[in-house]
C-alpha cells in the first residue's frame, strides 16, 4: 500500500534546485508530485516519480545524497474540511504526521495527498478502517 | 605616570644579576627533570647530556625542545616531576585530538603563580581597594582561577563571575562597581557594546586585563574608547603556567616576561635561537615550577622580544603582540582549537566522512566557528527533524572533543574543496 518517494538533499544556494530538476528532466522523469522542506541552510526535495529505482541510481551517480522512503498516497474528497477530518482521525489514533504535500493531479473527484507518518502500518489500518482510499505506486502512474 | 611594582627586587633586578639568577635556577631545574622525569632523562641521555653539562643559560641550546605532542604522549601525569601526592591542582587545555593536555601544580607552584599574577595586577595598577570582575572561565581552563589568585594576593575584592551571561555581567558590573575587568578582549568589546546598547555611559572601570586570544592595537583603542579604561594585554598558557607568564605595564609597549620564572627564547624555522628583535616561535623553559617543569616548550606563537629598558623601571624583557601561529591552531573565543580535533570529533559520528571545512568569522565582535560537513548518502533522511538531529549530534561531538561550540552546516557530497595532498580545511575570515 506504500508509495515510494525519492528525496534529495540540497544546499540552500542559487541554482541547486534548478540543477536537480534539470538532471531529472534530462533523464525523462516526470515529477508527479513535489515538495520542498527548507531550513536556513539546506532543503530536502521530495517527489514521486514512476521509476524511483532508476531515479536513485541517476541522482546518486551525479553525487547527490538521495533516499527512497515509504509514504502514503491518500485519496481525500475534494471539498472543504475533508482533509481536516482525515488528519483529526489520525491524531486521535496518536499517529504523528512528519509531513504532507499534495499531488499535482486529482484522482477523479478526489484530491491526492502524500503523507509521511511515524507509524506507517497503524496509519494504513486506520485509514482503511475509516474507508479512506490509498493509492499504490501503480495506481499513481495511471492517474 | 605612576608605576606600581609588586616585587621591585625581582622585577627591577639589573639584567646581569638576573642572568646569574636564571643560571642557578636553570641548573636546578635540569637536575630535577633529569632525576624525576623519565621523558627528559631519556632525551638528555640520547644527546649524551648530563645535568652537570648545563652550567647556565648560555648552554640552553644543548637542551631538547618540548612539544605539545610530548605532553599528549605522556598523558595524563607522566611529565610530573614530583609524586602525585605533592600535586594539589591539575588544569587541562584541549589537546590536538581527543585527550587534553594536563598540567600539575604543587602548592608552591600555586603560590608562585599567585605572585606572578599579583605582579600582573600591579602592572595595571590594580591593588587593595580595587574590585576585580573576573569574566574568564573558571575550571580546567587556567584563566579564571589564575586571575582569581592574583587579585586576591594583592588584596583586591574578587568577583568570580566566570565567563558568559552578559546580562548578569552588566548588572554586577554596575551594582558592585568593578574597577578592573579580566576577560578576553573580544568579550570586553562585547560587554562594551552591550553597555552602549543599554544606554549605560558610566562605569567605575579603570582598567582591563585582557588575554587568552590574539588582538590588535586598533582593538585596544576601540575598547579603551568605549569603556574609558586602560586596556592591557596579558599572556600565558597552561602548559607553562597559565595567565601571568607575561603582562603589559602601563607603558603599553609589550608584555614583560617574568624572567626569574620563565626563560624565553625565540626560535627560527631552522630550530636555532634568534636574537632580540627577530620574529620566531616563542619558547619557554620554566625556571621555578616543581609540579611539571618544562624545558624549551615550543608555544608556536610567533612574536619578537626586546630587552630595551622600559620606562616603568622593570628590567624583564618584553614580548610583542602575537603575530600568528607556526602551526594550524585556531583560537576561538579564547579556546585553542586544532583542525585535527574537529576531524577526530567528526569521525565519532556514524557515517560522517572526514570531508569538512572550518570557517571562522568574527560576528558582532565574537568569534563564530562553522563546521561544514558533507552529508553522506548513508545519513540522508527525508525529514528535516532527522537532519537537524544529525547536526546537533555533530555539534555535541565537537563540543565534547574540542571544547568549543560550533554551528554545523551540512553540504552536498563533493561540494567542499579538495586539493592534492593537504586539503584546505580552514577558512579564517576574521580581520584582526
Amino acid at each position: 500500500m506504500f508509495v515510494k518517494q525519492i528525496s534529495v538533499f540540497l544546499e540552500n544556494r542559487a541554482g541547486s534546485l534548478a540543477g536537480v530538476t534539470k538532471l531529472l528532466g534530462d533523464n525523462g522523469f516526470d515529477l508527479m508530485s513535489l515538495s520542498i522542506a527548507d531550513t536556513t541552510d539546506f532543503g530536502i526535495l521530495r517527489g514521486i516519480v514512476a521509476d524511483y529505482k532508476r531515479a536513485l541510481t541517476i541522482l546518486s551517480g551525479a553525487g547527490y545524497s538521495a533516499k527512497v522512503s515509504d509514504v502514503l498516497a491518500v485519496s481525500v474528497p475534494d471539498h472543504p474540511g475533508a482533509l481536516a477530518e482525515v488528519l483529526s482521525m489520525l491524531s486521535e489514533k496518536d499517529i504523528g504526521l512528519e509531513y504532507l504535500y499534495s499531488f499535482f493531479r486529482n484522482h477523479g473527484d478526489h484530491a491526492l495527498i502524500i503523507i509521511r507518518v511515524d507509524k506507517p502500518d497503524e496509519c494504513v489500518k486506520a485509514l482503511q478502517n475509516a474507508g479512506i482510499k490509498m493509492l499504490s505506486q501503480e495506481d499513481l502512474q495511471a492517474v | 605616570m605612576e608605576h606600581m611594582i609588586w616585587n621591585p627586587t625581582m622585577e627591577c633586578m639589573p639584567r646581569e644579576q638576573l642572568r646569574s639568577f636564571q643560571d642557578g635556577r636553570l641548573r636546578d631545574i635540569v637536575r630535577r627533570v633529569y632525576e624525576n622525569v623519565p621523558f627528559y632523562r631519556h632525551k638528555m641521555q640520547g644527546r649524551g647530556l648530563m645535568p652537570g653539562d648545563i652550567h647556565g643559560v648560555a648552554d640552553i641550546e644543548l637542551l631538547p625542545f618540548t612539544e605539545k605532542q610530548d605532553l599528549r604522549n605522556n598523558y595524563p601525569f607522566s611529565l610530573f616531576a614530583v609524586p602525585l601526592s605533592e600535586v594539589v591542582r591539575v588544569h587541562a587545555s584541549s589537546g590536538t585530538t581527543g585527550k587534553p593536555t594536563v598540567v600539575g601544580y604543587t602548592s608552591g607552584d600555586i603560590d608562585r603563580w599567585a605572585e606572578l599574577m599579583a605582579r600582573s595586577m600591579y602592572c595595571a595598577n590594580v591593588s587593595k581597594g580595587d574590585i576585580v570582575q573576573i569574566a574568564y572561565g573558571y575550571g580546567l581552563f587556567t584563566g579564571g582561577l589564575g586571575a582569581h589568585y592574583g587579585a586576591e594576593r594583592v588584596g583586591a575584592v574578587v568577583v568570580p563571575i566566570s565567563g558568559g551571561n552578559t546580562t548578569r555581567q552588566l548588572m554586577l558590573l554596575q551594582d558592585f562597581g568593578a574597577t578592573a575587568l579580566c576577560c578576553t578582549p573580544s568579550y570586553a568589546l562585547n560587554l562594551a557594546e552591550a553597555l552602549e546598547r543599554d544606554g549605560i555611559k558610566e562605569t567605575k572601570l579603570k582598567c582591563g586585563i585582557f588575554g587568552a586570544e590574539p588582538w590588535t592595537e586598533s582593538m585596544r583603542e576601540k575598547i579603551e574608547d568605549m569603556l574609558h579604561i586602560d586596556a592591557l594585554n596579558i599572556y600565558g598558557l597552561s602548559e607553562v603556567m597559565g595567565p601571568g607568564v607575561s603582562m603589559e605595564c602601563m607603558c603599553k609597549q609589550g608584555m614583560h616576561i617574568w624572567e626569574d620564572h620563565f626563560l624565553p627564547e625565540i626560535i627560527g624555522p631552522d630550530g636555532k635561537g634568534l636574537p632580540y628583535g627577530e620574529q620566531g616561535d616563542l619558547t619557554f623553559t620554566t625556571l621555578s615550577k616543581h609540579g611539571m617543569p618544562l624545558l624549551r616548550y615550543r608555544t608556536h606563537d610567533l612574536c619578537t622580544l626586546t630587552d630595551e629598558p622600559c620606562a616603568c623601571g622593570r628590567t624583564h624583557v618584553r614580548m610583542g603582540r602575537i603575530m600568528g601561529r607556526t602551526d594550524d591552531m585556531l583560537i576561538i573565543r579564547g579556546v585553542n582549537v586544532f583542525p585535527s580535533q574537529i576531524e577526530h570529533a567528526l569521525l565519532q559520528v556514524k557515517g560522517i566522512q572526514p570531508q569538512y571545512q572550518i570557517v571562522v568569522e568574527r560576528k558582532n565582535l565574537l568569534d563564530t566557528l562553522e563546521v561544514q560537513v558533507e552529508l553522506s548518502p548513508e545519513n540522508m533522511s527525508d525529514t528535516v527533524r532527522e537532519l537537524e538531529a544529525l547536526e546537533r549530534k555533530i555539534a555535541d561531538s565537537i563540543a565534547s572533543h574540542a571544547l568549543v561550540s560550533a554551528k554545523i552546516k551540512l553540504c552536498q557530497p563533493g561540494s567542499l574543496p579538495r586539493s592534492e595532498g593537504k586539503a584546505k580545511r580552514v577558512v579564517d575570515n576574521r580581520k584582526l
